[in-house]
């Protein structure tokens, strides 16, 4: 009656392994938007990289020429140079580390403690949740830009301070996302059939629970990356981010201030570098969560 | 009792659900024993504590709000009562099992049906996972889905399908009890038959014990050897299928049989129960059934127990303390 039918184990790791990863990429091609997100933001990974390479921090990045001071667009500087004669576009291109890996790290801070915060205190509810919610609640009653000033002027100026500092910033955000994902899933017969099944309650969290609470947490790190972006150009351009020369594009924003009024480009370039790359964010974002939704799978 | 070979034993088994608006009684002394590889059919209507007893049985109950006490509780000679959390993680899935009322939510949207099968598999067997996985086309076959759909997700399964997961779920581990609950109530009636089919010949193979928790005394008289009759949180009429059927005692019993349909005679009217089950929260403190019961009397506002009619029949009914009491079923 029953035929035992063998089937090799690479076989069905492989097919296994393909269909995930392919069937999110079939889903997400389908928008073209979220495509688009996509090329700009590897553009933007691309030039970064290459800018690293290429351009020496001391020799092309801080060196004042002032020769060739406020010079506008031209064919030798495609966006023109700053009040110190230094290239935009070189600094532009090389900048982009500093906005990227400060919102990813940042992100990826507040992702893990926010979504670990939230998932348990969605899960076990009473008295767990409401020490979780009513922390988040102190924590998001403070301005994050004044939160971000506190940490930065308490730890002092570096690179690293700023991703924790941000990443701190939006714990609370995580953790009310992921716990408001969490609520209706907790519920769900395929939890308590888990249970049943003897599986803990931490493996339930984490191999049941958060792979059906994704899509919340997914728009929210895209948005946070690009909140995170925008919060380290803020406090850049309040002089306490990425400490100066270094070309982080909420600094070069601050620095253009004062030619606003004749020398618009020394601004306008920086600020569309901040814009697109959040866009681009915002817009994979969206297409991420419509891609990874196995509701919407047919 | 005597020592008989019993794959569960529980007395005097209370639930309370304590929530603001009242103490709820859902289960009220209930006890239970099933001889090994014995199927029993656990009926009644809905909120009779079915379900809470079989959620109970895997120390499962929510709690807060529920609230259990139980004097004495063993699964195959093992005290499930003392059970630390992790202990209690081993024995479900292993030795108990369960499946659930409505397919279509018990599985995982996110995962593959093959994996589901073989993350209980990969618990409890002392095998890698890669090896779960082998296993659990296996048993995918074996409630026959072909192995290649291993690597499909829940929607792309139609609801019987689903249902036959969920089955192959339960069984990967060979339990010794499985409790069914509902099984083919969301299933329409051909595929009701199939499963049902799966279940009694799976469970031969793997000799397994089962609490079939049902509505449907058609299933009960199709796939079990004993049926326990629920009502208001107790067991008021516990026998084989001969003695319940046939020999029906109490008159909660009666009523369900004489309120199915007669076949015979299809112009009749049904002859419903009349009332409704007394609000959990406020039970009479005699019989239960005492305000809807036709041959209520002034003895049925004690406390019942149960009266032993027989080795294997027993009933909970103070109205056999008369003399020459008997009740009428329906003549068909």
């Amino acid at each position: 009656m029953i035929t035992e039918k063998k089937y090799s184990i690479e076989e069905l790791q492989a097919y296994k392994k393909r269909s995930i990863a392919s069937e999110v990429w079939r889903n997400y091609k389908k928008s073209p938007s979220a495509m688009m997100g996509l090329i700009i933001i590897v553009i933007i990974l691309i030039a970064a990289i290459i800018a690293q390479i290429i351009y020496d921090y001391n020799v092309d990045i801080v060196q004042q020429d002032m020769m060739n001071r406020l010079q506008s667009p031209s064919s030798t500087h495609f966006l023109g140079t700053d009040q110190y004669g230094r290239d935009i576009l070189v600094r532009i291109l090389y900048g982009a580390k500093y906005s990227l890996s400060v919102g990813i790290v940042s992100v990826a801070i507040s992702c893990l403690f926010g979504s670990t915060l939230g998932l348990i205190a969605g899960y076990y509810g009473g008295f767990t949740e409401n020490i979780i919610l009513r922390a988040c609640e102190v924590f998001m009653g403070i301005p994050s830009i004044l939160l971000g000033i506190a940490i930065m002027s308490a730890f002092g100026q570096s690179l690293l301070v700023l991703m924790f500092a941000i990443g701190l910033v939006y714990v609370p955000m995580f953790a009310r996302t992921a716990r408001a994902a969490v609520l209706p899933v907790r519920d769900q017969e395929y939890i308590e059939a888990a249970k049943v099944s003897g599986v803990s309650n931490l493996s339930i969290i984490f191999t049941h629970v958060l792979p059906n609470s994704m899509s919340p947490i997914i728009v929210q790190i895209t948005m946070g990356v690009a909140n995170g972006i925008l919060t380290a150009s803020s406090l850049s351009f309040l002089g306490l981010g990425v400490p100066v020369p270094a070309p982080e594009w909420g600094a070069m924003l601050s620095s253009g201030r004062e030619f606003i009024r004749d020398y618009s480009y020394l601004t306008f370039f920086p600020g569309l570098a901040i814009m697109i790359t959040v866009l681009a964010f915002n817009l994979m974002g969206d297409g991420l969560r419509d891609a990874l939704d196995p509701k919407l799978k047919q | 009792m005597n020592e008989k070979n019993l794959i569960l034993d529980v007395k005097n088994l209370v639930v309370r659900y304590e929530t603001e608006d009242g103490i709820v009684n859902a289960v009220n002394g209930l006890d239970l024993q099933i001889e090994k590889g014995k199927a029993i059919g656990l009926v009644g209507e809905t909120g009779a504590g079915k379900t809470t007893t079989a959620l109970s049985l895997l120390r499962l109950i929510p709690k807060p709000p529920g609230v259990e006490k139980c004097d004495f509780m063993e699964l195959d000679e093992l005290n499930m009562l003392d059970l630390s959390v992790k202990e209690l993680e081993k024995v479900r899935g292993k030795d108990i099992s369960m499946i659930f009322q409505d397919p279509m939510t018990a599985l995982n949207p996110v995962f593959t049906v093959g994996d589901q099968i073989a993350e209980s598999i990969h618990l409890h067997e002392d095998v890698s996972y890669i090896e779960a996985q082998k296993l659990a086309v296996g048993m995918l076959e074996l409630v026959g889905i072909p192995g290649e759909r291993a690597n499909e997700y829940p929607h792309q399964f139609s609801g019987g399908m689903k249902q036959r997961v969920v089955i192959a779920i339960a069984l990967a581990c060979h339990p010794k009890l499985l409790i069914a609950d509902e099984p083919t109530t969301a299933l329409d009636v051909t595929i009701q038959a199939q499963v049902l089919e799966l279940m009694k010949n799976l469970r031969k193979k793997y000799k397994t014990s089962l609490i079939m928790i049902t509505h449907d005394l058609g299933i009960v008289a199709e796939i079990c050897d004993e049926v326990a009759v629920m009502y208001s949180g107790n067991i008021v009429e516990k026998g084989t299928l001969e003695d319940v059927f046939n020999r029906t005692k109490h008159p909660y019993t009666e009523g369900l049989f004489n309120s199915l349909p007669n076949i015979n005679d299809r112009k009749s009217m049904l002859t419903p129960i009349k009332g409704i089950m007394p609000d959990p929260t406020n039970l009479p403190e005699g019989c239960p059934f005492n305000s809807r019961c036709p041959y209520a009397g002034e003895d049925c506002a004690h406390p019942q127990v149960n009266r032993q009619i027989s080795d294997t029949h027993y009933v909970r009914c103070s109205a056999y303390d008369r003399p020459g009491f008997h009740i009428n079923r329906k003549e068909r």
